[in-house]
């Protein structure tokens, strides 16, 4: 009986010499020192403008940056974020499912969701939500032709948070929608056929095999929609909502100083949205696995590995740099973190 | 005589206005391996794909194991079978694919115990146990913990017949099996599916390896554009073609 079995490999000739390595007389490129010398001019230029206008008041600054109200403000910020996005996401897969199925309503229906929340501006929707008592004072479930419901006036129901909750999950769930759905199809069919081959059901191929997958392309731009709702919780303002932006403003109509106020609330906006940065930088990189043969360095084996190999760059075709594992480079002896 | 474990009867299956399968009528007995050749277009894949239903016949019949397939006859009339019944039967049939189609995002083992687990409910002690003897059985005893994408084409595709046995199996349906490897790489494949055939195991293979038709089918179909040209021992059909069409594509893949 035959095996089925691949012909033996040619042996190797014998070892030749190895060249030595090229040191070469680099390259110089004048005009990116100038390129870099003009912008560097210019930004500072523009930092100075306004460093040093005549009436902005960095002491100011100071003294409202860690102000009791700013701080609370800036939680309100992160849990609206935070309650915002998660009613975003849960309807946007709910949404996203829909569109794809096969169910004509379904996806008549979310496709009309999102063609109405994301062709209207997000201001109006939560000014609608907002405003909503002046034509259902009250709001009532209950079972038809029958007396039996639960009546609330809407004024008490709708809070401000809520009206913010509403105005800014839901539109956010058309976008999501969107993204997931991208996310989904992004996976390839062969899966689908594989799992249902093994016999397993539509809900199960879709939580078991193929959201886990379309997680690589669904994470990334689920970061930069959580980071732009950061910033977009600014406008739950309009629904007198004591987020960071209201209440920066409402501290300006006292003490008059809406530049300084603006800059501070700009300085927590940054630092909540560099955190969430880093985040969604280590949430990318937890999905990635599968995906690519070793992980992305996180931010701080990129460092180390930036300080080591600044001062000592290993020659070409030396043993410094392995080939197999590129994204993980050997730990120095003393990299000094 | 046993009921045939695959018994098709002028199958006939179109997507939108190109007829693919235009009149099949096939009988597979248990413990058969029956190997499908024919150019591509042929409508081969296709027709492995109608037997567990990942695709509809537009008309004839189709049985696997007695049972039609996909459908009930009632009263003189077909009913499409609820989901959960179709997946139950698919659940029986094991089938492997060109692409290899392991789940990325899983380990080997973890590919090989999915289906037992969520599907047939077993518990994950004794799935898993399974899983690696399974994954033992086709030489990867060493890859459990392997993600797809660090394993070779010829060890992805042994991943993807153990994790078809993993569900016990009655029927085993492969489609251009060793297509998408290198060459060195098939050998190690085609042997696992030799041995799965000695066992008993009543397979299709629809393949492009002359040899293994030639060694291991009990039964060879040469199929081409919808319909099956000439069948036969394998024997018969690779040394005696009878078929101009089938003298013309052997002399070309021989």
């Amino acid at each position: 009986m035959t095996e089925f079995t691949a012909d033996p490999p040619v042996p190797p000739g014998p070892p030749r010499q190895r060249p030595a390595a090229i040191r070469a007389v680099p390259l110089r490129h004048p005009w990116r020192w100038v390129a870099a010398v003009l912008v560097v001019l210019i930004l500072a230029g523009v930092v100075d403008t306004f460093i040093t206008a005549p009436y902005l008041r960095w002491s100011v600054v100071g003294q409202y940056l860690f102000d009791d109200r700013i701080l609370e403000a800036c939680v309100v910020t992160l849990y609206l974020t935070a309650i915002a996005m998660a009613v975003g996401v849960t309807l946007g897969v709910l949404l996203a499912v829909m569109r794809l199925s096969p169910n004509r309503v379904m996806s008549s229906v979310s496709w009309l969701y999102i063609w109405f929340f994301r062709g209207t501006p997000v201001l109006v929707q939560l000014f609608f939500w907002f405003s909503i008592a002046d034509i259902l004072p009250y709001l009532s479930i209950g079972i038809p032709f029958t007396h039996v419901m639960v009546q609330a006036s809407t004024n008490t129901l709708i809070t401000p948070l809520l009206a913010a909750i509403l105005g800014l999950g839901l539109n956010e769930a058309a976008y999501m929608a969107e993204i997931v759905r991208a996310g989904i199809i992004s996976v390839d069919h062969g899966q689908t056929e594989a799992a249902q081959a093994l016999g397993m059901r539509r809900p199960q191929v879709m939580r078991r095999i193929v959201l886990p997958q379309a997680m690589r392309v669904i994470v990334p731009p689920t970061g930069n929609e959580t980071i732009s709702m950061l910033k977009t919780t600014s406008l739950a303002y309009i629904v007198t909502l004591h987020e960071l932006f209201f209440v920066s403003q409402e501290i300006s109509f006292f003490n008059y100083r809406v530049i300084e106020m603006l800059i501070v609330a700009s300085i927590w906006y940054l630092v909540m949205s560099s955190i969430l940065t880093v985040f969604q930088y280590y949430i990318e990189r937890h999905f990635a696995r599968g995906a690519v043969r070793g992980l992305p360095p996180t931010p701080i084996q990129r460092l180390r590995r930036m300080l080591f190999q600044f001062h000592a760059v290993p020659p070409f075709g030396s043993d410094a740099e392995p080939d197999v594992e590129p994204w993980l480079p050997p730990a120095p002896p003393h990299s000094g973190m | 005589m046993a009921t045939p474990m695959v018994r098709a009867e002028s199958v006939h299956k179109s997507f939108g206005r190109n007829e693919v399968l235009r009149g099949i009528d096939i009988e597979v007995a248990p413990r058969e391996v029956m190997c499908i050749i024919g150019p591509s277009g042929s409508g081969k894949s296709t027709f492995l794909r109608c037997i567990n239903h990942l695709e509809k016949i537009d008309a004839g019949r189709l049985w696997v194991d007695g049972e039609l397939v996909g459908y009930q006859e009632r009263g003189g009339r077909l009913h499409e079978l609820p989901d959960r019944e179709v997946c139950r039967k698919r659940s029986e049939i094991g089938m492997v694919f060109q692409g290899f189609n392991l789940f990325p995002h899983m380990t080997a083992l973890e590919n090989v115990i999915e289906a037992p687990v969520r599907v047939k409910k077993e518990a994950a002690a004794v799935a898993t146990e399974r899983g690696r003897a399974l994954l033992d059985r086709v030489g990867l005893g060493d890859k459990m913990d392997a993600h797809p994408r660090q394993l070779s084409g010829g060890q992805q595709q042994r991943v993807a017949i153990a994790r078809a046995l993993a569900m016990q199996p009655k029927l085993m349906l492969f489609d251009e099996p060793t297509s998408a490897l290198d060459p060195e790489l098939v050998g190690d494949v085609l042997n696992v599916m030799r041995d799965l055939a000695h066992e008993g195991m009543t397979m299709i293979v629809v393949t492009h390896e002359m040899g293994f038709a030639r060694e291991v089918g009990d039964s060879l179909v040469f199929m081409d554009s919808g319909m099956i040209v000439e069948a036969g021992t394998p024997r018969d059909v690779i040394g005696n073609p009878q078929q101009q069409r089938t003298k013309d594509f052997l002399s070309k893949v021989l």
